[in-house]
């Protein structure tokens, strides 16, 4: 459905966006994972026919994003990073402009308002003027503006920015039920949002891809091998020798943590090795009081950093 | 055509709770009502005079074409007042857009540049139309009772003239508007390039025969002031359509140039 060969976007001097390649299947999610500045926006602004490339082509549904702008933009439904919205309108008045200047014929132009307001659960504030809305619910109108038109493709920024927890996940629900009729591209610098909604992730930092592929399978990769996380009243160094001694165990590393002579200890085994009982075992037969143990998973967090940090060494169970 | 009808729709819907252009418009038919009052009265106590002293000195009594003095200076007042008016009523049309992001949703549509430029002009046209309408009841009022009845083709052809003038006030201050996204740099740099147009023609005055002549053809006022006499020039037709033309073509280049330029 969308077709991304050699994308080159720069501005001068600087390249916002290097030969990036990339497909998208009909009715698929994919979502764009990359931190502020990595070139999402500018993809996506390529992408809707709102910038030129540089170099590279990008089609969506065959037709060329340059060439063919008027047929892509009919077949595109947008949400800028900030919602596109007119202050002064009512909502209703809103997506009926929007539905006009997108092209719904006439006959269904109501209809198709209805159910944009019903998607987004907005259907209440139809006759609010927009300026009077709450951030979230701005957010939700831009959403509705989006797909008043019924798009094959929709291009979504940042969809839930501004958002508040409940409605961040009716978002993501109605995100997932568009999916299969619709086939979508959003971008965000959230990492759970990606791993709950979209069905491929492409990293993407400093204008350059550095990953696509599957959550699941950008996890098992990055993994490498299992992690326990634990805390004992313990030496140091003794805890540290006693735990090598474990049969499977690849590294470990312990540092004081807390009061009265605890220590945290990360323990690296090798993969498919659970190791936890064991190392419960030696600690306790060593008469170490054990405060916790437990599995780390590795998140997709930590191979976003992996992979968009140069130096830095991820910081393992880091919290989303 | 249909999105065109789509942005005028829009553009019309925007003035109607705007409350610039409600500002504008009071201020300018306050203006004219007050001017048309001053003109008139001024006009027709010279024609008193004039004809007071004809009875005292005997002499003959030289007929003054009040309507006409009325409508010359009148519409004249309008053309300066529109020079200080309209870039208000032009500031936001591009740069309102570009700073709320909502320029992004119309180049992301199915709809041509020119579509976007054509309707939102044809918008503030219609604005214009609608601020110039409640003049026409004081001065078709003063052409209904004047004895003997003064020739309707001068008024319309200062209607013309007024409408020609606005719409290429109109298609400068639109095309301002897009090049920056701030509403207040947009009056204001729209201000100065429209006192350029008005005192080119004193400079023109001043200046040599060629330079003199060349200055002149480019004074927007100076062909107005055809039209006020009565007399509607193809050249002056030729002037302000060629401006108002101008004016929406650099608009569509610079909508495009946005797509560019964009950071």
């Amino acid at each position: 459905m969308i077709e991304v060969q050699d994308l080159t976007k720069s501005y001068g001097p600087v390249t916002a966006v290097d030969h990036i390649s990339f497909t998208v299947n009909k009715g698929e999610i994919l979502g764009f994972l990359g931190p502020n500045g990595a070139g999402k926006t500018t993809t996506m602004r390529i992408l809707t026919g709102y910038l030129p490339a540089t170099g590279g082509t990008a089609k969506i549904a065959g037709f060329d994003v340059f060439e063919d702008s008027m047929e892509v933009r009919r077949r595109i439904g947008y949400l800028p990073e900030n919602p596109p919205l007119y202050q002064d309108m009512s909502v209703a008045n809103y997506l009926d402009f929007v539905a006009r200047i997108k092209n719904v014929p006439s006959a269904e132009r109501a209809r198709r308002i209805d159910a944009a307001l019903e998607m987004t659960n907005i259907t209440d504030k139809r006759n609010e003027l927009v300026k009077r809305l709450s951030r979230g619910y701005k957010q939700r109108v831009g959403l509705a503006q989006a797909l008043v038109h019924d798009p094959d493709v929709i291009i979504l920024d940042e969809p839930t920015v501004g958002l508040d927890p409940k409605q961040i996940i009716e978002v993501r629900k109605l995100i997932k039920g568009l999916a299969g009729s619709h086939t979508i591209i959003l971008s965000t610098h959230i990492l759970p949002e990606v791993s709950m909604t979209c069905d491929r992730v492409v990293i993407i930092n400093k204008g350059k891809i550095v990953a696509v592929d599957t959550p699941e399978n950008l996890t098992m990769q990055m993994k490498g091998g299992e992690r326990v996380h634990m805390e004992v009243r313990a030496p140091e160094k003794a805890l540290s020798d006693l735990l090598s001694k474990v049969p499977g165990v690849r590294r470990v590393s312990v540092e004081a943590h807390g009061s009265a002579g605890r220590v945290a200890a990360t323990i690296e085994a090798a993969e498919g090795q659970d190791v936890r009982s064991q190392l419960a075992a030696k600690v306790v037969g060593q008469g170490y009081e054990l405060f916790e143990l437990r599995g780390v998973s590795v998140s997709l967090e930590d191979i976003f950093l992996q992979l968009t940090t140069e130096e830095a060494t991820p910081k393992p169970g880091a919290n989303n | 055509m249909r999105n065109l009808y789509a942005i005028y729709r829009k553009e019309m819907g925007h003035y109607f709770v705007s409350p610039v252009a409600y500002i504008v418009i009071g201020v300018f038919l306050i203006l004219c009502a007050i001017f048309f009052n001053l003109i008139f009265s001024a006009v027709v106590q010279r024609a008193f005079q004039q004809s007071m002293q004809g009875m005292q000195y005997g002499g003959a009594v030289m007929p003054m074409d009040v309507p006409s003095l009325v409508l010359r200076n009148f519409f004249s007042v309008m053309g300066s007042l529109l020079l200080f008016l309209t870039p208000m009523l032009t500031m936001g049309i591009y740069s309102e857009e570009r700073k709320r992001g909502t320029m992004e949703l119309l180049m992301t549509s199915p709809i041509t540049d020119a579509e976007i430029v054509i309707g939102k002009f044809l918008a503030m046209l219609t604005l214009f139309l609608l601020m110039l309408l409640p003049t026409l009841i004081y001065l078709s009022y003063m052409y209904l009772h004047s004895d003997p009845a003064a020739p309707w083709r001068l008024l319309w052809g200062g209607y013309l003239g007024v409408f020609l003038l606005g719409g290429s006030l109109l298609a400068i201050g639109a095309f301002i508007s897009s090049l920056t996204e701030n509403q207040l740099i947009s009056a204001v740099l729209t201000w100065g390039v429209f006192l350029i147009l008005w005192v080119i023609d004193a400079a023109a005055q001043g200046a040599g025969e060629t330079l003199g002549a060349i200055l002149g053809y480019l004074s927007v006022l100076r062909h107005y002031d055809d039209f006020t006499h009565g007399v509607i020039d193809t050249t002056a037709l030729v002037f302000y359509a060629s401006l108002i033309v101008l004016g929406l073509f650099l608009t569509m280049r610079s909508i495009d140039a946005m797509r560019w330029r964009h950071a």
